[in-house]
């Protein structure tokens, strides 16, 4: 087969839906976005634990103290799958995680805005969590091979977790005034970041179009946000609250929610790094690498001395 | 019932719940300090880990506050009495500080994986002895819970020590720090063995662990994991006790502050 072949023959496996696996042939700029999109969502999951790990030690009960807990660490086990798939594209997780702490790489915004008050765990798990679904969704079906796989094991923990934010919700909307007005005040402040979540118009996104060709996404930033308004828009009602949108309208003609305007200068602020707390995040996850190096390296040495014991002992 | 034999069941009760709850706040504060790593750990993996076991001993906490609340509710139930319902929050989030029960040793600061990590181990040695015994316990519920919880600790001692080992004989950094942290939680061991008066009412009836008999084995297993980790047991400690009868460190006020806080600023929700 001639050389110039394989670019065809990839995209003809793209179109007949058969994945595409790590030995096999693929375009640089398609390895290129995967490890863009894929180290972004990993990191995406483990400065995500920050944000509600920050309620762990206040959650108001031992029930909801246990499933906060399970939750956060299922974002670290996530990140895990995460990282192997982008090693399988050929970059260690050490470079990945090196991009990260040196602001080359990205995570999701979202968790640029600091959780307040306990009503913050069922806030994110209903919008954010329940924003990351739709996306991670179409994911399970992308054509590279072993990150739809991660995302078919992510997507099963990721429903568990927007029902036990939806259920932290619905409990403070049967309670005390209080706890009314904590419950929309959360909804108030993560409903318009989630929005922001799907990224920006699809005029103005430069990676879809070819994303879309190769199947890495399968739906526009604007497809999704709109099935999320849609869903949430009713799901809403269920709460007897509302969401802070004063647009937001049934439109029998598109069959489909009409929404307001999101605020871009915010969205492109805090990617750019001026968000609330992207400054406390980025350093947490430093302080804990650093902090960490001395507990690696000893774990290296140890294990050394061990291989080093074995081999004697079988000479 | 006579008046005497009433007297005499109600101090059981109060000996049994006393016992209970210190069993529930050792793992309690324990996860407590330990869910603090939640992502703040120094490998991806290891971070997983520990807050898999606080995760672990925050279920064996929430089986003795629930028990120790079915005993109260039911006791006072016999009494004319109406009285708000004791529920494994109201223990956890209700109760101050002198009447947290668990010893000094679990309520230590996180300082950094090396103390941490051998607070861990320290304690999992002991409390996977502990329920060994434990499990044979004529209390049925508490026999029911140990044997649940032997198979979690038994992971949480084999993962500790290893992590002992490994520090102790990683470099010349991490045996440092982790020698340093030996000096720093040794002084809160010897109290883990001595019987407060509700394991000594217990004992007899073969309800609670004789502690005081666990210290032989304890001793051999902490001197073998040390060995191996090239690290020496410090010599002619002076202990510190209180925790096991409410006199605690000034650290649980602080743990309490945090932990407590929404079922004291909004008192009487569901959550």
């Amino acid at each position: 087969m001639d050389l110039h072949d394989f670019p065809a023959l990839f995209q003809q496996k793209i179109d007949s839906e058969t994945k595409i696996e790590p030995l096999d042939w693929m375009p640089d700029a398609y390895r290129k976005t995967l490890i863009r999109q894929i180290s972004q969502h990993a990191h995406s999951e483990v400065v995500g634990m920050l944000p509600e790990g920050n309620w762990i030690s206040r959650a108001p009960s031992l029930k909801r103290k246990a499933i906060l807990i399970a939750k956060v660490q299922d974002e670290a086990g996530h990140g895990l799958y995460l990282y192997s798939s982008c090693e399988t594209l050929g970059t260690s997780r050490e470079a990945t995680i090196n991009d990260l702490h040196s602001g080359k790489a990205k995570y999701s915004s979202i968790f640029n805005y600091p959780t307040l008050t306990w009503a913050d765990m069922g806030a994110i798990g209903w919008l954010v969590d329940g924003a990351a679904i739709l996306n991670q969704v179409m994911l399970c079906r992308t054509s590279y091979g072993p990150y739809a796989r991660a995302m078919v094991r992510i997507c099963k923990e990721e429903s568990f977790h927007q029902r036990q934010g939806f259920d932290i919700l619905y409990t403070l909307s049967k309670g005390t005034d209080e706890q009314k007005a904590m419950c929309q005040d959360a909804i108030n402040r993560w409903w318009w970041p989630s929005l922001m979540m799907f990224g920006p118009k699809d005029s103005e996104s430069n990676n879809t179009d070819q994303s879309m060709k190769w199947k890495i996404k399968r739906k526009t930033n604007d497809e999704l946000r709109q099935q999320f308004v849609d869903m949430c828009a009713e799901q809403v009602k269920v709460l007897n609250m509302t969401l802070p949108d004063q647009e937001l309208k049934w439109n029998t003609e598109t069959q489909h929610y009409d929404f307001g305007e999101i605020n871009w200068d915010e969205f492109w602020n805090v990617v750019k790094g001026n968000g609330p707390c992207n400054k406390e995040r980025l350093d947490a996850r430093r302080k804990a690498h650093d902090e960490g190096e001395w507990v690696r390296e000893a774990a290296k040495a140890y294990a050394k001395k061990r291989a080093g014991k074995n081999k004697h002992i079988a000479a | 019932m006579n008046k005497n034999s009433e007297i005499n069941t109600n101090n059981k009760n109060t000996f049994l719940t006393d016992y209970c709850l210190h069993l529930a706040d050792n793992s309690l504060i324990l996860a407590q300090r330990n869910s603090a790593w939640c992502g703040h750990g120094p490998i991806l993996e290891q971070d997983i880990a520990i807050t898999n076991i606080s995760l672990d001993i925050l279920g064996q906490a929430r089986n003795f506050y629930q028990y120790t609340a079915e005993i109260l509710n039911s006791s006072k139930n016999n009494s004319s009495a109406a009285v708000t319902e004791v529920t494994e929050d109201s223990l956890a989030f209700l109760r101050d500080n002198r009447e947290f029960k668990n010893c000094l040793l679990v309520e230590q600061e996180n300082g950094d994986w090396g103390k941490t990590i051998l607070r861990q181990f320290l304690f999992s040695n002991y409390q996977y002895l502990l329920y060994l015994q434990l499990q044979n316990s004529a209390d049925e519920k508490l026999a029911a819970i140990a044997t649940k919880a032997i198979k979690e600790v038994t992971y949480h001692l084999k993962w500790s020590s290893e992590w002992v080992i490994r520090l102790g004989d990683g470099t010349e950094e991490s045996h440092q720090r982790i020698t340093q942290s030996i000096h720093e939680l040794w002084p809160f061991t010897e109290e883990i063995f001595i019987n407060a008066k509700y394991e000594n009412e217990l004992t007899e009836d073969k309800i609670a662990v004789d502690v005081s008999v666990l210290k032989d084995a304890w001793y051999k297993k902490t001197a073998a994991i040390f060995a191996e980790a090239t690290l020496t047991i410090p010599e002619n400690v002076f202990a510190q006790k209180g925790g096991k009868h409410g006199a605690h460190t000034e650290k649980l006020g602080y743990i309490l502050a945090e932990m407590q806080f929404m079922q004291r600023a909004y008192p009487g929700c569901i959550w």
